[in-house]
């Protein structure tokens, strides 16, 4: 396999598959050592406080306990970059869940009792963790998570709506959700006199070892950051999270290496969840249905820690062509955990709500929403005003039209059945920018004909090795088989996280440069090789990062065909169907299990994960996997990804767009659309739960008041 | 709001009880004194370094624990290992047979590309082949015609698989893969 035309873009096997297949892949919690000690968090009890005594005695009584570490003993550090890691450094409690101690053990189960028996009392205060559209604490940001402007606004959005002859103003609803990845967030952590090593389920090493460096005041080249598999992370393992200080912390303590891996139940309070947002969108339209005026405007929530702003209106900035253009964002401060990241944030709950305003307005003018979509394509970014580097949403929509069978259909809500079940179809749109960020790699040609690349990338479960080393085979003009690939130590150099759907541009881009030098230096090089090989270098800082004149996204279109039951308010996705235009494909087998999987959390988003905020106890009340229903194999029938192919010479030397997100952004429109095309009912709050649609079809067949008559 | 919230606490430090312990763990017998409250999945993955089996809620409910006991598939987390005396253990390291790199459970995973992340893998793999051995048996499930024949081997239709499949969870959603990876496997 030799050349650009076979090793880019083929469907390479990963590189790490035999490993995961056979269980020998080791995740963070699984690298054992002599004396290591197992820790387990003591969760605040209350929502709003702060802690008035603890009594570690009991705990300390117990065979097995080493140390039970409080705000009153525990070491203190330097002021982390994110507040949400100053851990047991005040008696302070933030939010309910809130870490105030940890208990340091030999087993397992020494700990979690341990952390049971540690007595705190706590002097509670009231609390607010409600978000209301109305909240009078609302205030409008500076500025939305990715540092973009909370507000923008272009021509007259009022009054052109005002005067527009078709009207749609509605609100819509996304609950908190969690990332819930499959393994908990888990750290284990090793002193070495004054080196710290430390085995970490992250997303990124670079951005570990900096903030342990500033806590703990050292240098970052005493730290080691090692995450060679990671178990899923969509976000949540972004930074690095509580578990990764809690357990350098105790490891410096005891003197021992210290595992703490977080119970599932106490990860929607700490580390991070998908802010809950509420929009109020309204669009106008001319009688061809062309856009005259778009608004959207989401309030959101954050705790009192920081400051994290869901960007759900920032997609509209950039889909649609209207004139009159107003997006904002407003938020507040409560009593709860500290949202963040979760799959494409921003976009994914605003394009939820953006394509089911814009099937309304399909429906309020009669036309078919593809059409509907085709005729409001802008020509150059809506907010900016910047021409787009490549923009394939027309395609995506035809594409996915024609493989889904789009055509014929009969638009008339609930025109379709089959006994008590009512089958409707859907579309919606998706969008995702393109990120890339700076990233440091090197190549080296050995005497043995092989290539050995590095590159701090992390495989969080997207192929990156895999991935990496095709960017490196087909810069090196070599076949694949001939690249060695070393990835997620943070030893390696500094590399920008698996996120944003940036990882294999930021990684790919550094592979590529090393990879070309290489190549140089070895048409320069006569005779053997020396023992040591030949090595090259590249930091992309400068070009990685440098402006583009042109506005980068990622497009794609989702089909979904659905059934609801009539009888049980059941809705299931009987089909699912995507088509991206993400630039250049990669690894083909890769990237449709990336696609399908952010589409399969999509459809969790529409069907079944729902997460509140209590309001009472001031934490979610959903907090585990029995609670918090993410989908299942029964639910997933039929999910299919495919791609149009994206030329684009804006991007990276690869051609490529993110792929990791886009797949969630609109999938649950998308759903949403399908029932109302089924049951002729617009729901307008996720998930689309039983208990909600059975409602919603019993108050349709029989008006308010009129139930049972 | 002004009152005080207190953890509950023993009344005295418990005694970590233990006893001695025999599982054949992948065809080779181990004898452990256990504490009473080891679970089979820390036993594995503490005591004897076999962490392949995955901790993914401690609580039964995502199914990244699977293992066989005595050929069943069981969520190794909600089982206390002290109770387990005599049994024979499968994990997903000694899936493979004598001289083979793979079972074809595993073979079929890695060629359908029927993971991301891997951490549910082992899990998913354990688990699918409890599943091929219950249809077998007869085992209905609840997508399973109620007029099939009792004790008569079930076909493992695509919902079949979803259904019995349904409780070991992926979060980076390669269910279509996992399915056709087990549809491969169907004998």
């Amino acid at each position: 396999m030799t050349g650009t035309e076979t090793v880019l873009g083929a469907p390479v096997e990963r590189r790490e598959g035999q490993e995961k297949v056979t269980g020998t892949a080791r995740y963070a919690a699984e690298y054992d050592s002599p004396g290591r000690a197992q820790a387990w968090p003591v969760p605040a009890a209350v929502a709003r406080g702060r802690v008035t005594g603890v009594d570690p005695a009991p705990a300390l009584a117990m065979p097995g306990v080493l140390a039970v570490l409080t705000h009153e003993n525990a070491p203190r550090l330097g002021k982390p970059d994110d507040p949400t890691l100053a851990l047991l450094q005040s008696p302070h409690v933030p939010h309910r869940g809130w870490f105030v101690g940890l208990v340091v053990a030999e087993t397992l189960e020494a700990a979690r009792a341990g952390a049971a028996a540690v007595r705190v009392t706590y002097e509670a205060e009231g609390h607010d963790v409600t978000l209301t559209a109305a909240h009078p604490e609302a205030y409008v940001p500076e500025s939305a998570n990715g540092g973009f402007p909370a507000v923008t606004e272009h021509g007259d959005p009022e009054g052109a709506f005002a005067s527009s002859a078709t009207r749609v103003d509605v609100e819509y609803r996304v609950p908190p959700l969690h990332n819930h990845p499959m393994e908990p967030h888990t750290s284990t952590a090793q002193w070495d006199g004054d080196r710290l090593t430390v085995h970490s389920s992250s997303q990124g090493t670079s951005a570990v070892r900096t903030e342990l460096a500033r806590m703990f005041e050292m240098p970052e080249d005493r730290i080691t950051v090692l995450a060679e598999h990671v178990g899923g992370g969509f976000g949540s393992k972004g930074t690095p999270r509580p578990e990764v200080v809690l357990a350098a912390m105790a490891a410096r303590e005891t003197g021992r290496p210290v595992t703490v891996a977080l119970p599932r139940r106490y990860l929607p309070a700490v580390v991070g969840h998908r802010a809950p947002t509420r929009h109020r969108l309204r669009l106008g339209a001319d009688a061809g249905g062309r856009l005259t005026s778009l608004t959207h405007e989401v309030t959101t929530h954050t705790s009192r820690v920081k400051e994290f702003v869901e960007q759900a209106a920032v997609p509209a900035r950039v889909m649609y062509a209207a004139p009159a253009l107003r997006t904002a964002h407003r938020v507040v401060r409560l009593d709860v955990p500290t949202p963040s990241w979760m799959r494409a944030p921003g976009e994914c709950p605003g394009m939820y709500a953006l394509e089911s305003a814009v099937d309304e307005l399909a429906t309020e003018l009669g036309m078919d929403p593809v059409e509907l979509r085709i005729r409001n394509e802008p020509e150059t970014e809506p907010d900016s005003g910047k021409p787009f580097s490549s923009r394939h949403l027309v395609e995506c929509l035809r594409e996915g039209a024609r493989r889904f069978g789009w055509e014929g259909r009969d638009p008339r809500p609930r025109s379709r059945a089959a006994g008590p079940l009512l089958i409707g179809s859907g579309v919606a749109a998706a969008t995702y920018p393109v990120l890339v960020s700076p990233c440091a790699a090197s190549a080296r040609a050995l005497p043995d004909g092989g290539f050995l690349v590095r590159v701090n990338a992390t495989d969080i479960g997207t192929g990156a090795r895999t991935v990496c080393a095709q960017v490196a085979a087909d810069a090196l003009g070599v076949p694949l088989d001939r690249v060695r690939i070393e990835v997620a130590d943070s030893d390696i150099g500094f590399a920008p996280m698996a996120g944003g759907s940036s990882g294999t541009a930021s990684w790919g881009w550094a592979v590529h440069e090393a990879c070309v030098r290489l190549t140089g230096r070895l048409a320069e090089h006569a005779g053997p090789l020396p023992d040591e090989g030949i090595a090259a270098d590249a930091d992309t800082s400068g070009t990685a990062d440098a402006e583009s004149s042109y506005a980068r996204h990622a497009f794609g279109a989702h089909f979904a065909e659905v059934t609801v039951d009539t009888v049980t308010g059941e809705v299931r996705v009987t089909r699912l169907l995507g088509v991206f235009a993400a630039g250049r494909i990669l690894n083909a087998r890769t990237a449709r299990s990336q696609f399908v999987g952010g589409m399969t959390m999509g459809l969790g988003m529409a069907l079944t994960e729902d997460s509140t905020v209590d309001p009472a106890f001031g934490d979610f009340a959903e907090s585990d996997l029995a609670s918090y229903h993410v989908p299942a194999h029964a639910d997933v029938a039929a999910v299919e990804a495919h791609w149009v192919d994206e030329e684009d010479a804006h991007l990276n030397p690869m051609g490529s767009k993110g792929i990791g997100e886009i797949g969630i952004v609109g999938s649950a429109a998308a759903v949403g659309n399908a029932v109302h095309h089924a049951t002729g009912i617009r729901f307008r709050e996720l998930p689309l739960t039983p208990d909600r649609v059975l409602t919603g079809l019993l108050e349709h067949e029989h008006p308010a008041g009129m139930l049972g008559t | 709001m002004d009152s005080q919230h207190e953890g509950t606490a023993p009344a005295s430090p418990p005694q970590t009880s233990r006893s001695e312990t025999t599982l054949r763990v992948n065809g080779k017998p181990h004898t452990l004194t256990v504490d009473h409250r080891r679970v089979l999945l820390d036993l594995l993955r503490e005591d004897l370094g076999l962490a392949g089996a995955k901790k993914g809620c401690d609580h039964g409910q995502c199914g990244a624990c699977t293992v066989l006991v005595d050929g069943r598939r069981v969520n190794s987390c909600l089982l206390f290992a002290v109770a387990l005396d005599g049994c024979e253990i499968t994990t997903v390291e000694g899936l493979a047979g004598d001289g083979e790199e793979l079972h074809p459970m595993q073979r079929a995973f890695l060629e359908r590309d029927a993971f991301q992340c891997g951490y549910c893998t082992p899990g998913q793999i354990c688990s699918a082949i409890g599943v091929l051995a219950e249809a077998a048996a007869g085992h209905p499930s609840h997508v399973t015609d109620p007029a099939a024949p009792s004790g008569e081997p079930v076909p493992l239709v695509r919902e079949e698989i979803r259904e019995r499949l349904s409780g070991n969870i992926c979060r980076c959603g390669a269910y279509p893969r996992i399915a056709d990876a087990v549809e491969d496997v169907i004998p």
